[in-house]
């Protein structure tokens, strides 16, 4: 076993690996970028190396410096996590070269798997189903439109080198194919530098269903499938495993069929066979076809360790030094159901738009699996991946580890930047979606009330207002003689503003008001309850106020300052006078100019010192009284402005 | 030690003093939400559509979120001017701001215009007496047309009137007292001097105007037409006259920066005593209705009340087996040392003696004092008087009078006679005094003030051979009778701002807490005493 590895990986999956290394007794080191000098993994490993620049490009892609950093360190092995340099066969050569041990599979079978067309040629070779479809090197259009005839419509058009969906088009009419087949070709090219494409079958109900695999290089076992089918834009949003649905001939089916992909090309350590599976008449042994094998651990990799008890990146460290397969087949146990949520720092209502902000708080419910690369105060940052955790429910059914997911999703606060985390906990709660009916168009069906973000009810304002008037706890705190009284607390949320009154009658007792509503409040060990019930768990934290309302969604409003209300000096007045006597130097407007508030007008030479005179206020001049070049005493008027209002 | 009770919350006595006590409550409440409603409906509503914040709201806005606030005067002019003048047209009380103790006074817009009358002269005086022996800051929310023409004479002329407003203020602020004034409204002739005398001034625009004579008084004297905001409105006087230093848009921004002001001043309060962890008494202070006879005349032991008070139900008596009517002894409040001085039945040569000796050594200590008044007396009578109960209560009075500690006083019961003088009433300047719902205070009972009118009447009545019914002689005393229970009701002497301010017995307490912490913002003097007569 090594002795101390390198981990060539940044966020949650360079932690996730650390706390095996760990575990096992093997040393760590870290690469990171400038950005990350303060990140997570970076505090766990042993040891940390700065591999240059934020931008990927020139840090966690840059094989060069991460060797070099593992020459230096000592480290015996790279672990490439995913991801980055993770299915980069020419770093797999290097890495070898340098006399490291990659800890992965060969970069053959990288190569072998990396092309797509050419892997289902391989697989077809191997007796793997592939879906119906041309993966010839003839690119011409008239040839291609045949063979989609030949497929049968509706097909789809992949690019060679794709993934992520790019240069990806559905096409369900010969009249729509040539139009379709351009843009996905502009759309390869400039993603992958190869416009050259395949097409498929388009199967209707389509589920991802993904078969994990581990080879020592010769013989291979699998771990079971995990369901993948919730997704939105070809990216995961929650896995699960086992599949719903799944039969037991399914399941060996399936099973032998990745295995015999894997061993077709000598495949050491973790990997991914990827199935597309016809969900519309349920699960049938002869309706799955191989789409792509994946050859690294996947980010969804925790629910299989969920059902199995086994630790994947454990079984990948051995594997590497050299050990053989840790389990046979037979011994590799399945026990329950678990699901993963992919929480991201992420804007849904705006079209899934990545985000970015630094954690204010950051907190996970307890007894539940969640792995992150991140803590409270550090930085999502526009330069990778905004994935903040990944929230893994294990239960002894598919209905209980669900409860367990929705409710861990409902107790996960996160502050300081917008999140998926009310999306994912409607998802999770999502009818179809419990009774197992997952297939790849779910989410795009029901987007609207997935991703809708109402207001927060009243109790979670008056919850906020009375965290912003923060009473004090003791005796004394909201002591009055006779009635309570009332206190005006105004915050913004989004642009609005919340104005409620606040009554404290002692302590633990108070009256909030908001508009016509009049809500009771009450404080016990739980906090503020509102009308009886506590409407979240509220915190301050980043100068703002968090109120974790569960499955209803974060709220956050932020404390407005009085003082912050600009005064302007001298406001209000229409007549620009000389401050002191002295030469006019420049007068810079005319009658009927449209002056800006602060904008210079005239310039005004006195006591060896150039004053400039600016506009107190946006306006239009009204007169300009005085000419340059004249001396002008203290108080004389030098311009006018049109009286507010009247400017319009 | 800690104290024992003998109270049976389950009694009958229990509930029936509990029952009395809550209705006499209701009627001080009823009072109190009268005050603060200030003008009335229509006057607030006209107040709040200027965009203006109603006065307890400013005072809400101005104080630490969650902050006490120990309001003096709540029920101040009651029954006064015809009802004209709720809160005597200004809320006073203490409160914090930015973490310090300060005195806020707030005039009430929607009461005629926020003018003082007598009262409102008074309460104004009584916050600033306060805020001078307890040194703390004063910030005047200022929204006043100046005097009450109408009750000019009860207003202007004397020592202790309108004048003398800005007297204190420039003698509090020579000691180093900061005042702070904020102009949310009119602030007319002498008015105008609350601002002008302010070490910082805050005025709102298009609402607060200073000036020493309206816009209608400046037409009369030399024909100028002018606004009141032309005048002296914010802006003129933030940029022309620096009669104010700060403009504010609104009430909000005006209070926020009052707050910002009272961050500046650099203040902290003196060392003085030493603090202990606050601790609940043993005792639930809710009891206090129930150990508390409803009847003034029925002897209770004060220590069910102390049991209740002091932390921990803990309580060192001194001298407990000497003058036994009157209990003394030490305890903390919400962790302050105090010498309590309390009353059980009539005072005694001794029990003077020992209240002289327990005073001195409290101010000896600087251990403040709490009075816990429930004194019919000192002892009449040959007996008495031959041996000198005089000279012994001169004594107590003596100390009473000259001790430099804070002393608090509390009415929990009969407050007749010398015994007030003895427990520190009004006359001795106590930094505070409260008053609970049951109390009564007159010079001497209304039973035994018609009695003694009807003796001398009486006598002249048979001197002269004639004879005098019973019934006559209860018709006679009905008035006396009538007219002493009226004038001790703690509602009316309340109203003359005779005491500070009546409390809920079951916040007595905080009460006590909240005026021992704002007392101990100034350092404790000294005491010398004066010649006691030995």
């Amino acid at each position: 076993m090594f002795r101390k590895i390198l981990i060539a990986n940044r966020g949650e999956i360079a932690c996730r690996v650390i706390a095996t290394a760990r575990r096992l007794g093997i040393a760590t080191v870290a690469v990171h970028s400038t950005a990350d000098a303060r990140a997570a993994h970076v505090a766990l490993a042993d040891e940390a190396v700065a591999i240059g620049p934020p931008a990927p490009a020139d840090s966690y892609l840059r094989a060069d410096r991460i060797i070099e950093a593992a020459l230096q360190t000592g480290a015996e092995a790279i672990h490439p996590g995913y991801g980055f340099l993770s299915e980069n066969p020419d770093f797999v050569d290097a890495v070898e070269a340098a006399g490291l041990t990659f800890i992965g599979p060969s970069a053959d079978a990288i190569r072998a798997m990396g092309l797509k067309d050419a892997a289902k040629a391989l697989m077809e070779q191997a007796g793997v189903p592939v879906v119906p479809g041309y993966h010839g090197a003839n690119q011409d259009d008239a040839h291609l439109e045949g063979a989609a005839e030949a497929i049968g419509w509706p097909v789809l058009i992949k690019a060679v080198a794709g993934g992520g969906g790019k240069g990806m088009r559905k096409v369900a009419r010969p009249a729509d194919f040539a139009a379709a087949l351009a843009s996905a070709r502009s759309e390869a090219r400039a993603a992958f530098g190869n416009d050259a494409v395949l097409i498929e079958k388009l199967i209707e109900a389509p589920r991802h269903i993904e078969v994990q695999v581990f080879g020592d290089g010769t013989d291979a076992v699998h771990l079971f499938e995990r369901d993948c089918s919730l997704q939105r834009r070809h990216q995961k949003v929650i896995e699960e495993a086992p599949a719903p649905g799944m039969t037991p001939e399914m399941r060996a089916a399936m099973g032998e069929a990745a295995v015999r992909a894997a061993r077709a090309i000598g495949y050491r350590g973790a990997g991914t066979v990827e199935f597309i599976v016809d969900g519309s008449d349920g699960l049938r042994p002869d309706r799955f076809w191989f789409m792509e094998m994946n050859t690294r651990l996947q980010v969804e990799h925790p629910v299989t360790e969920a059902v199995t008890g086994l630790d994947l990146v454990e079984w990948q460290l051995r594997v590497a030094a050299g050990e053989g397969l840790p389990l046979t087949q037979d011994r590799i146990p399945l026990a329950g159901h678990a699901f993963e949520a992919r929480l991201y720092a992420e804007d849904v209502p705006a079209g899934f738009l990545p985000a970015t902000g630094t954690l204010a708080h950051l907190a996970f419910p307890p007894g539940i699996r969640a792995d992150t690369g991140v803590r409270t105060g550090d930085t999502i940052s526009p330069w990778y991946d905004p994935m903040i955790a990944k929230i893994v429910a294990h239960g002894p059914t598919r209905a209980v580890a669900l409860n367990r997911l929705a409710r861990a999703l409902d107790d996960t606060q996160v502050a300081g930047t917008t999140t998926n985390l009310a999306f994912l906990g409607r998802l999770a709660r999502h009818a179809g979606f419990a009774r197992g009916e997952v297939d790849t168009g779910l989410i795009e069906r029901d987007i609207e009330s997935l991703a809708e973000s109402p207001p927060p009810v009243r109790a979670v304002e008056a919850a906020a207002l009375l965290e912003a008037a923060s009473p004090p706890d003791g005796p004394l705190a909201g002591f009055t003689l006779w009635a309570p009284l009332r206190r005006a607390v105004t915050l913004g949320r989004d642009g609005d503003e919340v104005t409620g009154s606040l009554l404290f009658d002692g302590p633990d007792r108070a009256t909030v008001e908001i508009g016509e509503a009049v809500l009771e409040a009450r404080r016990d060990s739980g906090g503020w309850r509102i009308d009886g019930a506590l409407p979240g768990v509220v915190l301050r934290a980043g100068g703002a106020i968090h109120v974790f309302a569960g499955a209803q969604g974060t709220f956050s409003f932020t404390p407005v300052d009085p003082l912050d209300r600009a005064t302007a000096a001298g406001a209000g007045a229409d007549v620009i006078e000389a401050p002191m006597p002295g030469l006019l130097k420049a007068l810079t407007v005319a009658v009927g100019d449209r002056v800006a508030a602060g904008q210079p007008l005239a310039v005004l030479e006195a006591m060896k010192m150039e004053h400039t005179l600016a506009a107190p206020r946006e306006g239009v001049v009204a007169e300009v009284l005085a000419a340059p070049g004249a001396q002008v005493e203290a108080g004389v008027a030098l311009v006018r402005l049109q009286p507010e209002g009247d400017d319009a | 030690m800690r104290l024992r009770s003998a109270a049976l919350p389950a009694s009958d006595v229990f509930q029936a003093n509990r029952a009395a006590h809550l209705a006499a409550l209701r009627e001080i409440a009823e009072a109190a939400a009268l005050a603060a409603a200030g003008g009335g409906e229509a006057a607030r509503a006209r107040h709040v559509a200027r965009g203006k914040m109603l006065p307890r709201e400013r005072v809400a806005n101005l104080l630490d979120p969650g902050s006490p606030f120990l309001e003096i005067g709540a029920t101040a002019a009651h029954g006064l001017y015809d009802g004209a003048a709720p809160c005597a047209g200004a809320i006073a009380g203490i409160g914090r701001v930015e973490g310090l103790e300060v005195m806020v006074l707030a005039n009430d817009a929607t009461v005629k215009g926020g003018t003082y009358y007598p009262m409102t002269v008074k309460k104004h005086l009584r916050a600033q007496e306060i805020a001078a022996e307890c040194h703390l800051p004063c910030i005047y929310l200022v929204d006043s047309g100046g005097a009450n023409l109408p009750n000019q004479d009860e207003v202007f002329p004397d020592r202790d009137h309108f004048g003398r407003i800005f007297y204190n203020q420039a003698q509090m602020s020579a000691a180093g007292i900061p005042q702070i004034a904020v102009v949310m409204g009119s602030c007319t002739a002498g008015g105008a001097y609350v601002p002008a005398m302010s070490d910082v001034t805050v005025i709102v625009r298009d609402q607060g105007t200073i000036f020493l004579a309206g816009p209608p008084l400046v037409k009369a004297a030399t024909g100028e037409v002018v606004s009141a905001e032309d005048l002296g409105g914010g802006d003129v006087h933030t940029r022309l006259s620096g009669v104010a230093d700060y403009l504010a848009e609104d009430d909000a921004h005006a209070l926020a920066l009052a707050r910002r002001a009272v961050r500046h001043l650099n203040r902290d309060r003196p060392a003085t005593v030493r603090w202990e962890t606050p601790e609940d008494p043993a005792f639930d202070p809710q009891e206090i209705l129930g150990v508390v006879p409803a009847d003034l005349r029925t002897p209770y032991d004060i220590r069910e009340v102390i049991a209740r008070i002091v932390d921990g139900s803990r309580f060192d008596e001194f001298k407990p087996r000497f003058g036994e009517t009157l209990v003394t002894g030490f305890a903390h409040v919400m962790g302050c040392p105090v010498g309590i001085v309390a009353n059980n039945g009539v005072i005694f040569s001794e029990a003077a003696q020992k209240g002289a000796h327990f005073i001195e050594l409290c101010a000896q200590r600087g251990t403040p004092l709490v009075f816990l008044q429930n004194v019919t007396g000192f002892m009449v009578g040959r007996k008495y008087e031959n041996e000198g109960i005089a000279r012994h209560g001169a004594k107590m009075v003596t100390a009473v009078a000259t001790a430099a500690v804070p002393k608090i006083t509390m009415l929990v019961g009969g407050s007749f006679g010398a015994g007030n003088y003895g427990m520190a009433g009004r006359a001795y300047s106590p930094r505070f005094l409260w008053t609970w719902p049951n109390s009564r205070i007159s010079v001497m009972g209304g039973e035994q003030a018609a009695g003694v009118l009807a003796t001398v009447k009486r006598d002249a009545i048979e001197r002269a051979g004639g004879t005098w019914t019973p019934e006559d002689e209860a018709a006679f005393k009905r008035p006396t009778i009538e007219m002493f229970a009226e004038q001790s009701h703690p509602l009316y002497a309340s109203a003359r701002l005779w005491d500070d301010g009546i409390v809920d017995p079951r916040k007595s307490r905080v009460v006590l807490a909240l005026s021992l912490s704002a007392a101990l913002n100034a350092p404790i003097p000294e005491t010398r005493f004066g010649v006691f007569r030995m």
